[in-house]
């Protein structure tokens, strides 16, 4: 590592040594001890708001996007080394967010310098929270066959249709809105990506709950609501390319609960049902479906880091974030089951707070959101392995 | 590290899939199998390899070798699994190499090391007795006798036993069958008296042999590291093996699935390609994924050899259980996803499927490995 790094490195630690809450470490239970941001936000601790404050002013809260718009300005390298000292304290992130996760990157790439400069401070401060507008009643997997309208009406847009199964619809501020432009065009090329304030009539978000119970989901509707010509991004019914590159962040962001366990599914077994006089776990059956799952995590993880790696050195293959997500998200599933047969009666309590049971209803969506497992699969025949007619 | 090659090790990985390719196609090993060849490999080929420096991979540049690492080694590995190359490569230039420079005695690496970087001799590792890989599990006895020491016993499962120069016996110089310690690893001459080999017809045609050793008289120079302290050397020895085998079958398993794609893209039924049935896309899909974990936890696994090879039995073994089980779905996919044709002996998959049971097998199946795993995890 060189010197500057090694400095960095030294520095960054002690930063976060004297800076992050007691409160603000250990095992994150994300429905619980997540801070999401935005204006209807009310923080659950003085110190996840420190936490917060602190982190952004440093622009740690997203530490590679540019100074400029609220970010680090770190290289890949420093924020590797960002994430593997937060790692060490076991740190919370200090803001989990759809703007940071999905919003952020795609504004990067086709924003215009005054949407970046309006929209990506406020998200990397955790001023305004974001919600995705994407699916619809009739358009699931199927998503360009959209229908939610946008008619231009000289200085400014008006929206009108019904979104669904938008995460935290009802908390957000604004929202990211795939619209149909065109209505004679082929269905990918009526399509336009718009930014809409929440807070006007013509928008209103109605909860449905999740087996899982908690994080609910929303039917979201628009009833001539109102955008802002500027804050259409890109052009006019090349809001396509735009919603494409955010679902591989998205994709990406949802393989990554596959990998990063903050604690190995043996170690819990081994906690939960004990080891035989051998140092086995007494179960021998779990005992193998675990150790099978942590190894594939591992491989899991090794691909990562490898695919990660290829890309910062110009290899590899877009597409992968396909096969990431599938996997990821199988393998998610196949852990809270295994955890699940691990807490045997106790994990069927149903009500307390950082319950097994509502953590392992919740990854059924794992597989489902972002473009389901047989989605993913459709895109790996169709990019990677050059299949016909997938 | 970085997991990506450098150029060096993408020169030398583009290096091996051009020569194999061109030299040593499965339809070699179909020939080696054909006219029942009592070698079981090319030898042609084998010092073709030698000059290319492939087998002093990983033997010191003093003694002439290139020392490129357990990664490149690995590459190599990986090329002749996707072409079913059949040489003495693992045995001798991952092995052998492996157990000799890191605890052979000076003049067991003067005499041993140059000739391996060569490719003029051959070793192979005798390690198992019974059915299943069992390395701690010793009954082949070496009993102290004037300077030196008598070796009595049966091993099974030797790779390449029938063509080596020298085996690496693991004997038992103390305690009961089953302990780790007490183990003391031979360098033993093919050509010592009372040592017989026997070539079993395996069903991936490759070189496996049963070792007699019927009071087979050493001296104490040949002694590989410490008497009764052969287990932890050993392990590092099957661990280099192990991860080789992964590497083999990640070429392998990438073969068998290139080759299925292609199918699909051409063999047409119902009036289209059968690769447009979604059905297939996604078994091909779910195996494509697979193999990309394969190849991930294989970079690592060798890695960790370069590394910390001490502290390598984890990853080793959980790159050595997955590979087996990619490995054998690929060939099982493949075959499903040729229809009848997959099922002929005349089209090459067959081949591939054998090999792959075979290297699942060999230092330890995908259960053994497994359980290896769970043990150090300490569950
Ligand atoms: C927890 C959760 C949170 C979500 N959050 C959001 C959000 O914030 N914003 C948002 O816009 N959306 C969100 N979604 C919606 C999600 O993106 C969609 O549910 C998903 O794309 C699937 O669409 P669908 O529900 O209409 O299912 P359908 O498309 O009707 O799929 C039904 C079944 O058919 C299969 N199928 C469909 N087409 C094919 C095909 N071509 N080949 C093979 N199989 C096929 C599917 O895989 C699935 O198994 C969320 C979903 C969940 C579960």
């Amino acid at each position: 590592m060189s010197d500057a790094l090694d400095k960095f490195k030294s520095e960054t630690r002690a930063w976060l040594q004297e800076n992050c809450p007691e409160e603000m470490r250990g095992p994150l239970r994300l429905d619980r001890d997540a801070c999401w941001g935005g204006r209807k936000w009310t923080f659950k601790s003085d110190a996840q708001k420190v936490w917060l404050e602190r982190m952004a002013a440093k622009g740690w809260t997203v530490p590679e996007w540019p100074k400029e718009y609220g970010g680090g300005g770190l290289s890949k390298d420093e924020a590797k080394i960002l994430r593997s000292e937060m790692k060490k304290i076991k740190a919370y992130p200090p803001l989990s967010s759809f703007g940071i996760w999905m919003l952020g990157p795609a504004l990067l790439k086709y924003g215009t310098e005054d949407q970046k400069l309006e929209h990506l401070p406020k998200i990397a401060r955790g001023e305004i929270r974001w919600a995705q507008g994407y699916s619809e009643p009739n358009a699931g997997s199927d998503l360009a066959s959209l229908a939610t309208k946008c008619e231009d009406q000289g200085d400014h847009y008006l929206v009108t249709g019904q979104k669904v199964w938008t995460s935290y619809a009802d908390e957000a501020d604004w929202i990211f809105v795939l619209v149909r432009t065109d209505f004679s065009a082929k269905k990918h090329e009526g399509i336009s990506f718009i930014l809409v304030d929440m807070d006007q009539p013509g928008v209103t978000a109605k909860p449905i709950k999740l087996i899982s119970g908690n994080s609910p989901f929303c039917e979201t509707f628009f009833d001539a609501a109102r955008a802002e010509k500027h804050n259409l991004v890109s052009d006019v019914n090349k809001g396509w390319s735009v919603a494409k590159y955010l679902l591989t962040h998205e994709r990406e962001m949802i393989s990554g609960f596959g990998g990063d366990v903050m604690r190995p599914m043996g170690d819990i077994a081994a906690q939960q049902i004990g080891l035989d006089d051998q140092g086995r776990l007494a179960d021998s059956m779990l005992r193998s479906d675990v150790a099978r799952m942590e190894i594939d995590g591992i491989a899991f993880m090794a691909t990562m880091e490898r695919i990660k790696d290829e890309a910062k050195a110009g290899q590899g293959v877009g597409a992968n974030s396909s096969m990431l997500k599938y996997y990821g998200t199988e393998l998610n599933k196949r852990r809270l089951e295994l955890m699940m047969n691990s807490a045997g009666c106790d994990g069927l309590e149903w009500g307390a707070e950082g319950d097994v049971a509502a953590a392992w209803l919740r990854t059924k969506g794992n597989s489902i959101e972002g473009g389901t497992s047989e989605v993913q699969l459709n895109i790996i025949s169709k990019r990677i392995l050059d299949l016909p007619g997938a | 590290m970085a997991m990506v090659l450098n150029e060096e090790q993408e020169m030398l990985r583009d290096a091996a899939r051009g020569f194999l390719a061109d030299n040593a196609p499965v339809r070699q090993l179909r020939r080696l199998r054909d006219e029942n060849n009592p070698d079981g490999f090319d030898r042609e080929t084998w010092t073709a390899m030698a000059a290319m420096g492939w087998t002093g991979v990983l033997v010191p540049e003093d003694h002439d070798g290139v020392a490129m690492g357990y990664q490149a080694a690995g590459l190599i590995a990986e090329e002749m699994g996707r072409t079913l190359t059949a040489s003495p490569y693992l045995s001798t230039a991952i092995m052998g190499a492996t157990a000799l420079s890191k605890f052979g005695s000076d003049s067991q690496k003067t005499e041993w090391l140059q000739r391996l970087a060569t490719g003029d001799a051959f070793l192979a590792v005798a390690v198992d007795e019974g059915r299943k890989h069992a390395p701690s599990t010793v009954s082949t006895k070496a009993e102290r006798s004037g300077n030196g020491f008598k070796l009595d016993g049966t091993k099974t499962f030797v790779a390449d036993g029938s063509v080596a120069d020298g085996l690496i016996v693991s004997a038992r110089t103390e305690g009961a069958e089953n302990d780790e310690d007490g183990i003391t690893l031979f360098l033993v001459p093919r050509d010592a008296d009372g040592v017989s080999a026997e070539r079993k017809s395996m069903v991936d045609s490759r070189n496996s042999a049963t070792i007699k050793l019927e009071g087979v008289e050493l001296t104490a120079d040949a002694v590989i590291g410490e008497v009764d302290g052969g287990h932890k050397p050993l392990e590092q020895i099957l661990n280099a093996g192990r991860a080789g085998l992964a590497a083999e079958m990640s070429g392998s398993a990438q073969e068998c699935l290139s080759q299925t794609v292609s199918y699909l893209q051409e063999r047409k039924q119902f009036g289209q390609t059968i690769g447009s049935f979604q059905a297939l896309q996604h078994r091909a899909s779910h195996l494509y994924s697979e193999i990309e974990l394969a190849k991930s936890i294989v970079m690592k696994s060798l890695q960790m050899l370069d590394i910390a090879p001490e502290m390598a039995t984890l990853m080793v073994s959980a790159a050595k259980a997955k590979l087996g089980q990619v490995a054998q779905l690929s060939a099982q996919e493949a075959i499903q996803m040729h229809g009848g044709i997959g099922m002929t002996d005349e089209f090459d998959i067959g081949f591939f499927i054998k090999r792959i049971r075979v290297a699942e097998a060999l230092y330890g199946d995908t259960n053994f490995h497994t359980e290896r795993y769970a043990q150090i995890r300490g569950f």
